[in-house]
């Protein structure tokens, strides 16, 4: 499999372009801070493609453990009050929310 | 007797006092908060410490105590957690500004476990922002500084347990570690550290950076101490389904028999990978030598010891580098300033959108920003078999490395890290140089296997670690062989390691 070239992928638009999907307001400093060093940890890591992994499958947890339930018994829930308590804003016995709609 | 005095013994010794009323869990207790007072003003270990509370806790202990009430061997004993553990109604940050302010609902179970044992809480230590780093700089609110020399860092991200516990000011703490961040503070601080089995000590209320990867444990002065606490903490927990629902080895049997030192029949591998001929590079040479010894010295005391080739350990820094930014930028969309911590630009001409863009510009640091980018990236349709698909087989190979190692020898040994605690501020800049501090951390992490830190020597008057890697849920082995390492050393040199650092702070206007 070929890996893309780091430098072509991660340029400041790209991270300009990661930074929204990932809902981080980056200033323009750090957007050229970070292609610079961004591209040089994409070069290190890139070398994952070096191993012959063939038909390897992929490890994503190293406990072999599958759908873990518990007994569907209901249980109580932290108290309301103490939740919001830890909130930034809340109204109404809710989180209070900026809105999610546009103007038009 | 003297404060000095009291905050100089280990933790099972401060233990038996306590249990025999020869110290009260007040006078111990007052003992630490006055170094804290005095001295972290200049070594920056914690973040928060309530001296009022902890007091109060201390007495409580004390008057059961005197009550005649049945109490477990760690009654009012002081310990530190690491500010990445939820504890209820005590600030909690991770090291991250997103977080100021925020006192948890809940206690993750270490803490509470830590809790019902009568343990008293001195404070919250700091740590890099979300575990994120290996020298604790990139906390968003301290520095912190090694006690062994002031110009130091104290590894990380576990460098306010680190520190604290080094330093006198705590007796042993609570870390984590995600690619090292337990041994590797440990390691360039004089103490020993271990990080369990994945699977065997609770995540539930751990502030996740990786969830595939984080795993709490003990940090202490002695082999003999990091095994009672690690018992203390460990065990199946049905509210973390990782959780692995198997008896754990008795350890702190194993920490007092291993420090008799016989290891006839014991086998061990030394990983070429690691330090090892051919690849040399980036480690120092004191470490080397400090490393070439512990050999030796193992050998002396009867184990078989062979070296053992581990190929793809060479990969193990881009996998990991691939794997754990991708986790973390999954793990830390739940920071949207909407449920805890701050919010900003919330003025009614910002969106949800916006503002939870500014709230996340703002909470986070750097380091953060910078793996949830790569994170974000190496998880993109396109990019996603290349990188973390690609990564995760690597996790593969290195797994069955391991596999076949243990198929030969019983643990495996390598240097903690390749160099001793490197001057603040020489690598805050070079991301790359700042990950290869984990070179030698990272398999036993990606494969979830336990790894102890512990002394092994000086290198410029600094500590050197050995570590020692064991296959799953065989923690036992690492605590066995660390505790015979540590006692043969320390009759050599006629005194614990950590008895030379006031000198050695001293010629170097460290903390005295």
């Amino acid at each position: 499999m070929s890996t893309p070239s780091p430098k072509e992928a991660l340029g400041r638009d790209d991270i300009a372009h990661l930074a929204r999907l990932s809902r981080l307001a980056l200033t323009d400093e750090e957007l050229d801070r970070f292609a610079g060093q961004l591209g040089a940890v994409l070069d290190a890591v890139a070398q994952v493609g070096k191993a012959e992994v063939g038909d390897v499958p992929p490890t994503t947890h190293a406990v072999p453990l599958t759908n873990v339930l518990r007994e569907d018994v209901a249980t109580p829930s932290l108290p309301r009050d103490v939740v919001l308590a830890g909130a930034p804003a809340a109204e109404d016995d809710r989180f209070r929310v900026p809105r999610i709609l546009g103007e038009d | 007797m003297s404060s000095t005095e009291l905050t100089d013994l280990d933790a099972a010794e401060l233990g038996r006092r306590l249990a025999g009323g020869e110290v009260s869990s007040v006078e111990a207790t007052r003992a630490y908060l006055d170094r804290i007072e005095a001295e972290d003003g200049a070594v920056g270990a914690y973040l928060h410490v309530d001296g009022e509370t902890a007091l109060q806790r201390a007495a409580a202990v004390d008057a059961a105590r005197a009550a005649g009430e049945e109490l477990g061997p760690l009654a009012g004993l002081p310990v530190a957690l690491k500010d990445v553990f939820v504890t209820e109604g005590v600030p909690t940050t991770s090291g991250s500004k997103i977080l100021e302010g925020w006192r948890p609902p809940y206690d993750a179970t270490v803490a509470r476990r830590l809790k019902d044992a009568g343990t008293v809480l001195l404070g919250k230590t700091n740590m890099d922002e979300f575990a994120m780093g290996s020298s604790t700089e990139n906390s968003a609110y301290r520095v912190t500084r090694n006690p062994w020399d002031l110009a130091r860092i104290p590894g990380g991200s576990s460098g306010g347990s680190s520190a604290a516990v080094a330093g006198g000011l705590a007796p042993w703490a609570l870390g984590t570690d995600t690619g090292g961040s337990i041994r590797q503070p440990a390691a360039v601080t004089g103490l020993v550290g271990h990080k369990p089995t994945y699977g065997s000590v609770s995540r539930y209320g751990l502030i996740a950076f990786s969830s595939s990867l984080d795993q709490a444990g003990p940090m202490a002065r002695t082999v003999l101490d990091a095994a009672v606490l690690h018992e203390a903490i460990g065990g199946h927990d049905p509210r973390d389904s990782t959780s692995i629902d198997a008896p754990s080895p008795p350890l702190a049997e194993c920490a007092r028999r291993g420090a008799t030192g016989d290891l006839k029949g014991l086998r061990v591998g030394v990983v070429r990978e690691l330090g090892g001929e051919g690849h040399t590079d980036g480690y120092e040479e004191g470490v080397l030598a400090r490393m070439a010894e512990a050999v030796q010295l193992i050998e002396g005391m009867g184990a078989e010891v062979r070296e053992v080739s581990c190929p793809s350990f060479d990969l193990a820094l881009p996998a990991y580098y691939l794997i754990a930014p991708s986790e973390a930028s999954s793990n830390l969309a739940r920071f949207e300033g909407m449920r805890f911590g701050i919010r900003v630009a919330d003025d009614g001409r910002h969106d949800l959108d916006e503002v939870m863009a500014l709230t996340r510009e703002q909470g986070f640091g750097p380091e953060v920003k910078r793996r949830i980018i790569l994170g974000t990236y190496a998880l993109s349709a396109g990019y996603y078999d290349a990188y973390y698909g690609q990564a995760q087989k690597v996790r593969t190979l290195i797994t069955r490395d391991f596999t076949a190692a243990f198929a030969d020898v019983d643990v495996l040994i390598s240097p903690t890290t390749p160099s001793v605690a490197f001057p603040i501020g020489s690598r805050v800049d070079d991301p790359l140089a700042m990950y290869a501090a984990d070179l030698c951390t990272l398999p036993a992490s990606l494969a979830g296997l336990p790894a102890t830190s512990v002394p092994c020597g000086l290198s410029e008057g600094l500590p050197v670690g050995l570590q020692i890697m064991a296959p799953a849920l065989a923690d036992d082995r690492c605590y066995s062989l660390a505790a015979a390492v540590e006692a043969a050393l320390d009759s050599a040199r006629g005194h614990r390691l950590l008895d030379e650092l006031p000198t050695r702070a001293g010629a170097t206007g460290g903390a005295a």
